[in-house]
């Protein structure tokens, strides 16, 4: 046995320095995001009004005094909530895969987990990519190959598969979620449910899923905020500059609030006229994106809290 | 699992148990279609089958010839697969041959008309263009002459990915020891959900900033010629990596069981002592997972790079000279290239590579991270 010798209780000049220090790059990290937020809020916090929100853009996109982002607010909404639809039962099942039924040394698990954390690393580029190549071209442009039509019906930007990019994206991030709500679970109650003659299916679908459904809508909501955010991933599968027109059907292409961020900063025609505009998307935005956090960051505690009891 | 009973409901237990794996197995299967059709792409240059030269030894056709020819003809006049020529439509065809047309009137004066430009040695060799003075590594996919020199993307990403790293490494770490150690347990209830709020400002809104607020604030302070460079491009993006390293490395010294501090405290350390020589140490290969994965998360940001680096493809050693990231060229660069055209190619190229590189990365904090658990396990 090796003694280690520790630095002095008494007084320590080194342990304060140590403390302060880390405390100090602790409070220069929030320092930093409040001066953000509140900078972008205070550029941006006036343009936000009532005919902001709910004006169009055929009055002059490029306009502070006319433009609204209405357009925008529902091609943003009609693209994350698509993606739900495609990304939350994925992402469930999957979680319940790996919790309930997958023994957890598989060589099987562990190439799924692999495959899931890969999934997070792959840069959201990569994604618009994968758009491009599978979504638009193969899978779209092979329906219109089926139905024989020569004007691309399926095979160019659409609503859809922004949305179905972005649900590949945010796989992981529900089933991070999920996975973490259903392991807080207390084992005693599936036990309870299989004791009194239940299948373990029926022990999934009404005990586990229920008791889970908090970590689920988390799920949900982290990946509609993360999703809300993106702009690489629907460069190329969706966003358009200026539409006449909200989307009208799923082969439609949208306008999007993160996507107007991106061209009012760099192909803005005016960029002092139209900056009042941009910071204004920006408020809106954040205004989405932290409220979301906000209340996915309130339900985690709670199922935290729930887990310590049970456990 | 273990617990038999005769059930009635047997066969729909086994048929869902199948269908719940099969929706589990296709995350590997996404993975895998991703690196397929982001290469499928790519391979045609990867394997050296994509020519772009602007002349070829092919004597160039009128487009209206484009009637006339057989798809054999077609194809081997534009260098596509069978299946290449069967997924285009006529327009895109039709773009091509004028193409073909154009540069083989316009390309026939240089000297370097007959270079295959997306061969490997332009990709990563230098070459003497015949517009510099002097051997150049260059990406410059636009004229006659496509040059895809993929040095100065490579740079700039890594340009911009150190300068990220070198801030946010010390501030995430620092702040993660911090929150999981050392701060009351009722501040670290809050304090760490507020740092990985930093995670909900998206990357755009962070370009957005950068390129508004910071640009100008950075200049000042540091004097530097161009307002947009590799060094305000990694500030931003260091903004981006804090939450993720942070909240990795804090998981990772969380991790470390609390007997092994508190045996330190009962031996007379105090708690800086406890948790600088007996929890750091304990949790390195989590610390380094979170650096490598940030590192991941840094090479693979698109917006703000985009928006804030200057985008200028030149290879320069300096941190304060404008920069293009591989990431932001594809990002920038895809709108107008022509579906199935070497430019299209190369850019997909760069996809590829990023594809492995964060694939590579990632299975190394797995398996970083796969270590810290056993070890702390005590297996």
């Amino acid at each position: 046995m090796t003694t280690r010798r520790f630095a002095r209780q008494s007084f320590d000049l080194v342990g304060a320095l140590f403390t302060g220090l880390t405390g100090l790059a602790t409070l220069l990290i929030l320092a930093i995001l409040a001066v953000i937020l509140v900078y972008l809020v205070s550029l941006g916090g006036s343009q936000v009004s009532w005919h902001f929100l709910t004006g169009g853009t055929d009055a002059d996109m490029f306009d502070a005094q006319k433009a609204g982002i209405f357009p925008m607010l529902i091609g943003t909404t009609a693209r994350v909530m698509l993606m739900t639809l495609f990304v939350i039962p994925a992402g469930v099942t999957t979680a319940i895969y790996l919790t309930e039924y997958a023994q957890s040394t598989a060589l099987l698990t562990r190439f799924i987990r692999a495959a899931v954390n890969n999934l997070a690393g792959v840069p959201s580029i990569v994604f618009g990519l994968f758009g491009v190549g599978f979504f638009i071209s193969f899978v779209g442009g092979g329906l219109d190959t089926l139905s024989g039509s020569n004007e691309p019906h399926w095979g160019k930007p659409a609503l859809l598969w922004a949305s179905m990019t972005l649900a590949v994206m945010t796989l992981p991030v529900v089933i991070v979620a999920t996975e973490e709500a259903l392991r807080a679970i207390a084992p005693g109650l599936r036990e309870a449910s299989l004791a009194l003659g239940a299948t373990k299916l029926e022990t999934v679908l009404k005990i586990v899923l229920p008791n889970a459904l908090p970590g689920i809508l988390t799920g949900g909501i982290l990946a509609i905020s993360r999703a809300a955010g993106e702009v690489a991933p629907i460069l190329f599968t969706g966003a358009a500059y200026y539409l006449k027109d909200t989307p009208k059907s799923v082969t439609d292409q949208f306008m999007d609030l993160a996507y107007h961020i991106y061209v009012l900063a760099t192909q803005s025609p005016n960029v002092e006229l139209t900056r009042p505009i941009l910071f204004g998307t920006v408020v809106v935005l954040l205004l989405l994106t932290f409220s979301l956090n906000l209340v996915a960051v309130l339900v985690r505690a709670r199922i935290r809290r729930r887990m310590r009891a049970a456990h | 699992m273990g617990i038999r009973r005769g059930h009635k409901a047997r066969p729909l237990e086994a048929v869902a148990e199948k269908a719940i794996l099969s929706v589990a197995l296709s995350t590997i299967g996404v993975v895998l279609l991703i690196f397929l059709f982001v290469g499928r792409e790519a391979f045609p240059i990867f394997f050296g089958h994509v020519n772009s030269a602007a002349i070829s030894e092919i004597k160039p056709l009128p487009v209206a010839e484009l009637d006339k020819m057989t798809p054999a003809q077609v194809q081997a006049y534009l260098g596509l697969s069978a299946a290449e020529y069967k997924s285009m439509e006529r327009d895109t065809l039709v773009s091509l041959m004028e193409v073909r047309l154009e540069a083989a009137q316009e390309g026939t004066t240089d000297r370097d008309a007959g270079l295959n430009t997306v061969s490997w040695r332009y990709l990563l060799g230098s070459h003497q263009w015949s517009d510099y003075d002097h051997p150049v590594y260059v990406w410059q996919p636009v004229s006659k002459i496509h040059k895809y020199n993929l040095v100065p993307l490579i740079v700039g990403s890594l340009k911009t990915t150190f300068v990220a790293l070198l801030f946010a490494v010390p501030l995430a770490i620092a702040a993660a020891i911090y929150v999981s150690q050392l701060a009351r347990p009722r501040w670290k209830e809050w304090l760490k959900p507020a740092i990985e709020m930093l995670s909900a400002v998206p990357s755009v809104v962070l370009g957005a900033f950068a390129l508004l607020v910071m640009a100008t604030v950075l200049q000042l302070i540091f004097g530097y010629q161009y307002r947009l460079n590799a060094f305000l491009a990694g500030i931003a993006l260091g903004l981006a990596s804090i939450p993720v390293i942070f909240s990795l490395a804090e998981d990772a010294l969380t991790s470390v069981p609390r007997s092994y501090s508190q045996a330190a405290l009962a031996l007379g350390a105090s708690r800086w002592a406890a948790a600088w020589q007996i929890v750091v140490p304990a949790a390195i290969p989590g610390l380094f997972a979170a650096i490598i994965l940030g590192f991941g998360r840094c090479i693979g940001e698109t917006m703000v790079v985009l928006i804030a680096s200057g985008n200028a493809a030149i290879l320069s050693p300096s941190l304060f000279d404008p920069t293009r990231t591989l990431t932001a060229t594809i990002a920038a660069e895809l709108g107008e290239t022509v579906v199935g055209g070497h430019h299209y190619r190369m850019l997909f190229v760069l996809g590829t590579l990023l594809f492995i590189v964060t694939f590579l990365i990632n299975a190394a904090g797995d398996v970083v991270m796969h270590r810290l658990k056993r070890n702390l396990e005590g297996k």
